[in-house]
């Protein structure tokens, strides 16, 4: 049962092969390579549309790409990190709650609850945030830049109406928090129950035994779920261009109505009304979030292959 | 053993649910559709055939409004209105990919010379949908509110940061006003309620507001909302707050009368409708072109904030189903009935008569072929 | 496979942790109703609101539970019993947010949640009443072909690089490209779609399938990534054991490993579709909006609910209320809609899955 042990199944259990196998694996591969040749086509097309921004002259672009970006991928990433750090603990928590405190029946209709939430449209939560919390928000805000000012984070002046970073943190927060609960729940479900038996068998607390048997095994699916959840809160548009105070200011300020804008919402923001230079400036734009995008998951992958070895199953 | 009785029953239910779906899909056709039509126009009256438009999402609620008179008095012709934006309709337009166009700016430079290409040589260019721009606020205890051009420049510029200040008092004698803030609130996307509040700006202070008109706000400070609903939602969240959105669309919001002179002009219809008459036709755009360069300093009583959009159509079509629908449906839109449809359901201001009758002869000379 | 092993923790306490006695079962819920009044007098007497009350309420319970397992049962204990606040604690307050969107959706949709909204479409109707059928049909067409192009191809990638790949160049190559395209801006599939078409059919394309397309481009590394981690998880043992059993691999896969894992399948599915199907910019860029009914996703423009929603919403008409409660509903049915959708998958996965519970 020990994992040293699988690594070597690879070349003791050869299957045996037959017509219906080299189907099946074609058709597998070939959906693979289909997807090669879809990413393909985005790819070029994005680098066709974005590319007369990168040449654009001096007029017809002032500052040029970089300083028209540079605060967008400020936002972007800001919000977006806010959004994994307050909904990742969480989603965790509440994974946890589902699959190994609440009763079971109880816990099967909360996981439905949870997989419902992943469905509210993103409209819904930017009316939401920009309706409900955006005003609850206010108070704490004083609160927090009357006492707690002098952290960067919070030096104000607050939003008098709560459109502010911090408030697009916590919604997306909530966005993700589903996304990443669910893929989270399903892989602690799926905890080999002889580790979890023989970790109690020695006397484990149930605490204990989370910490040795669930946690380890689920640590890759809880990376997994961040980063579909990280994918989610980069790219989200509605949502954020519905909330946000936008100045293209560079702050890490949180509760002021000045605010970096996000790439994904600026998109949204610019994309109806823009012609000419600008749609092209738009798209690559798009073309730097797909980096940044990719440049998270690269890391995700990174740390999920480190952790392989405790990863439990293959 | 339990389970393998659940089994059987969770297939039936999902067949059932997918059964149920299909049928919704399949089954039936809306209960308002089909035949007839409301307006009582019998089958086969009316002209025939698709056409379709994009463009500016400030036409929608109207463009709703016209299409649905225009469907009831022809059932069998269908007109679709993607409300993509105006630069959107505007590419669309001259790609060919739409046969008419909504937008809050008429068509200049490369993007002119690419729609007559696409046209032919002329395009038909009709202010179609003239709506006041409110500048709303909500201030604890002042119900009634004038400000000078400047004044509004200021407290938009972040100027004028109290509500007591010397020049709003200036505007309003004998009005109690409190020492609260102001929140300025404007649109935090491109759009052409902006451009038509800075170039008013820009036109009737410009010492106040040295900035060129612009469809993204110019200068750094106060808070951003996207879209109408998003400026009045944010106006409505704080308290001491000033914004600017279609009139139409105030709600409980107060308004400002703009302070030209010694008149003080409120944001109605009627106040809207002047100004096309106070302004100058665009030169060299043709004689198709019904673009104005809005006057936003004349004293006639206009109100001078204001978003003149128009629709964008070819003077021939290739195809003579598209030539006729789109000539009835721009007959039907600046027609009385379409313009008084339009103030119904988007508090629009309707075209004069005088521009109307310069107006829909360039709209019967669209015709198939060339 | 019998049982977790979780079910009463409390009776199944080895003797170890009992050496040094335990506290009597009411003692959590004693604790807790003391802090929520003691708190309550402290709100009452500082004239704080109910969330800090909670709040309070939530971090003195957590401490005094820690002090009093500390003393009577010692540190593990202890450290088992704060957990176990903290995790229900956080669920709560997780929950909070969530119910506070669903029943603002509830109570906002159901001013107009009635027969006409599902039998009338928007043409012909001015202000009131009218109808969201066609942007129902239209939203259930277009996901479902989307659904239809990328569950397929979606499954069918993760089994070739879980169970095929093995760490081939090829399957290194899907895996990067997979990622990339979980960073694709909707808007930007919207726009690709559009421009792929206007290239085969000439300028002007406005149909269900480019929207579908659009879709598909957004839905299929979800679907990729969750179906790989879920098969990721299924043991060897269950291989191990078919192959030594002379059943092909392909059946293998088909008849064990797919089976094991179908109900993690199916929510990964059901979170894809429940992404995409909300899209607003790519389904307007490609789709279009109409106001009448249309059942052909291969000619013309259709309306879907996610359009209608923001369109009645970004531009109301006067009065603004119908505009609104229009928004409300529509956001309300699409809800119902993955709604109803997560119970099929969920049906579909029990059928499939191994009888076991």
């Amino acid at each position: 049962m020990t994992t040293t042990e699988v690594k070597s199944e690879q070349k003791a259990a050869k299957p045996v092969t037959q017509l219906g196998d080299r189907i099946f694996a074609g058709s597998a591969k070939g959906a693979g390579i289909a997807i090669l040749v879809v990413l393909a086509g985005v790819a070029s097309f994005l680098l066709i549309e974005a590319f007369p921004a990168v040449t654009a002259p001096e007029s017809e672009l002032p500052g040029g790409l970089v300083a028209y970006v540079g605060p967008l991928i400020f936002g972007t990433l800001l919000g977006a990190v806010i959004a994994l750090v307050v909904a990742t603990p969480a989603a965790v928590a509440v994974a946890l709650f589902i699959s190994h405190y609440a009763p079971r029946r109880l816990s099967q209709g909360l996981s439905y609850i949870v997989d419902l939430l992943a469905a509210v449209p993103s409209i819904v939560y930017g009316l939401w945030g920009a309706w409900t919390l955006a005003p609850l928000s206010v108070p704490l805000s004083n609160w927090l830049t009357d006492n707690l000012g002098w952290i960067p984070l919070f030096a104000g002046p607050a939003s008098t109406t709560g459109r502010t970073m911090m408030v697009v943190g916590l919604v997306l927060a909530v966005m993700i928090l589903p996304i990443i609960t669910a893929v989270a729940r399903e892989v602690f479900l799926q905890t080999p129950s002889l580790h979890e038996e023989a970790a109690l068998a020695l006397g484990a607390t149930r605490w204990e035994m989370i910490r040795m048997a669930v946690l380890p095994f689920g640590r890759s699916g809880i990376i997994s779920g961040a980063m579909l959840g990280l994918g989610r809160a980069l790219g989200e548009t509605m949502a954020v261009a519905m909330i946000l105070s936008v100045s293209g200011a560079v702050t890490f300020n949180l509760i002021s109505s000045e605010n970096p804008g996000t790439i994904a919402a600026n998109i949204a923001l610019q994309f109806p009304e823009a012609s000419g230079i600008t749609v092209n400036v738009l798209i690559a734009s798009g073309l730097v979030l797909f980096v940044i995008t990719l440049l998270v998951n690269m890391l995700a992958r990174y740390i999920v292959e480190r952790r392989r070895d405790f990863s439990g199953a293959n | 053993m339990k389970t393998k009785r659940r089994a059987p029953r969770a297939r039936l239910a999902a067949v059932g649910i997918a059964t149920t779906t299909a049928l919704f899909v399949a089954g039936c056709g809306a209960a308002n559709e089909g035949g007839g039509g409301g307006g009582g126009a019998a089958e086969g009256q009316g002209v025939s055939g698709t056409i379709s438009g994009a463009g500016a999402s400030s036409q929608q609620a109207a463009m709703q409004a016209w299409i649905a008179g225009f469907g009831n008095a022809n059932p069998d012709a269908t007109v679709n209105y993607d409300p993509v934006g105006s630069g959107g309709g505007r590419t669309q337009f001259a790609e060919g990919g739409v046969q008419f166009a909504g937008s809050d700016a008429y068509l200049k430079d490369e993007q002119l010379e690419q729609a007559r290409q696409r046209c032919g040589g002329s395009v038909i260019e009709i202010p179609n949908y003239v709506s006041p721009i409110g500048i709303v606020y909500k201030v604890d205890g002042v119900d009634n509110l004038n400000l000078a051009p400047a004044t509004i420049a200021g407290i938009f510029d972040g100027k004028i940061t109290t509500w007591n200040d010397p020049a709003i008092a200036a505007d309003n004698p004998g009005v109690q006003l409190p020492a609260t803030p102001i929140t300025p609130v404007h649109r935090s996307d491109e759009s052409g309620t902006t451009e038509n509040l800075t170039e008013f700006m820009n036109q009737a202070a410009p010492e106040a507001w040295p900035h060129e008109a612009d469809g993204n706000w110019p200068v750094q400070g106060g808070e951003a909302a996207q879209g109408t609903s998003g400026v009045i939602g944010a106006v409505n969240a704080g308290n001491g707050t000033i914004g600017y959105a279609d009139a139409s669309q105030a709600g409980d919001l107060k308004m400002a009368n703009v302070k030209l002179g010694d008149q003080n002009v409120a944001p109605t219809a009627e106040a809207a409708a002047k100004i096309l008459e106070e302004s100058q036709r665009v030169e060299g755009q043709g004689d198709t072109s019904f673009a104005f360069d809005l006057n936003r300093t004349a004293a006639g009583g206009a109100y001078p904030v204001v978003l003149v959009s128009y629709l964008m159509a070819c003077p021939t079509y290739a195809d003579q189903e598209q030539a006729d629908v789109t000539k009835a449906f721009l007959n039907y839109v600046v027609s009385d009935a379409g313009q008084q449809a339009a103030a119904e359901a988007a508090g629009s201001a309707p075209l004069s008569e005088n521009l109307r009758n310069q107006i829909t002869p360039v709209i019967d000379r669209i015709s198939a072929g060339g | 496979m019998t049982g977790t092993g979780l079910e009463a923790p409390a009776s199944t306490t080895p003797a170890v942790l009992r050496r040094k006695g335990s506290l009597p079962r009411w003692a959590p819920l004693g604790i807790l109703a003391a802090t929520a009044v003691v708190m309550a007098g402290v709100a009452a007497a500082t004239g704080s609101g109910v969330g800090l009350w909670a709040f309070l309420t939530a971090v003195v319970y957590a401490v005094a539970t820690y002090t009093t397992s500390r003393v009577v049962e010692g540190a593990r204990k202890a450290a088992d019993r704060l957990v176990t606040v903290i995790v229900t604690g956080a669920f709560v307050l997780a929950m909070v947010p969530l119910v506070s969107v669903l029943w603002t959706v509830i109570a906002q949709g159901w001013e107009r949640f009635d027969v006409t909204f599902f039998t009338n479409s928007m043409r012909g109707i001015v202000g009131e009443g009218g109808g969201a059928l066609h942007a129902i049909q239209g939203t259930l067409i277009i996901t479902g072909l989307a659904a239809a192009m990328s569950i397929p191809v979606g499954v069918l990638t993760a089994i070739y690089l879980v169970e095929y790949g093995s760490n081939s160049k090829l399957s290194r190559a899907i895996t990067f490209f997979v990622d990339v395209m979980t960073g694709i801006p909707s808007i930007v599939a919207g726009l690709f779609a559009y421009a792929l078409f206007t290239l085969l059919l000439g300028p002007g394309v406005r149909f269900g399938f480019v929207g579908a397309v659009a879709l598909t481009v957004l839905m299929i590394p979800i679907v990729v990534r969750s179906t790989e981690e879920m098969l990721k998880i299924v043991p060897n043992e269950l291989r191990e054991a078919a192959f030594a059993l002379g059943v092909p691999k392909w059946r293998t896969i088909l008849k064990v490993v797919i089976p094991t894992t179908a109900g993690g399948i199916a929510t990964g599915i059901t979170l894809a579709i429940a992404r995409v199907i909300g899209e607003t910019a790519p389904l307007l860029v490609t789709v279009g909006l109409a106001t009448g009914v249309n059942l052909n996703p291969f000619d013309s423009r259709m309306a879907t609910l996610p359009v209608f929603s923001y369109y009645s919403y970004a531009t109301p008409g006067v009065p603004r209320d119908p505009f609104l409660d229009r928004a409300w509903t529509a956001a309300l049915v699409l809800m119902l809609i993955v709604m109803i959708l997560n119970v099929v998958a969920r049906l579909i996965s029990r059928y499939f899955s191994p009888k076991t519970r």
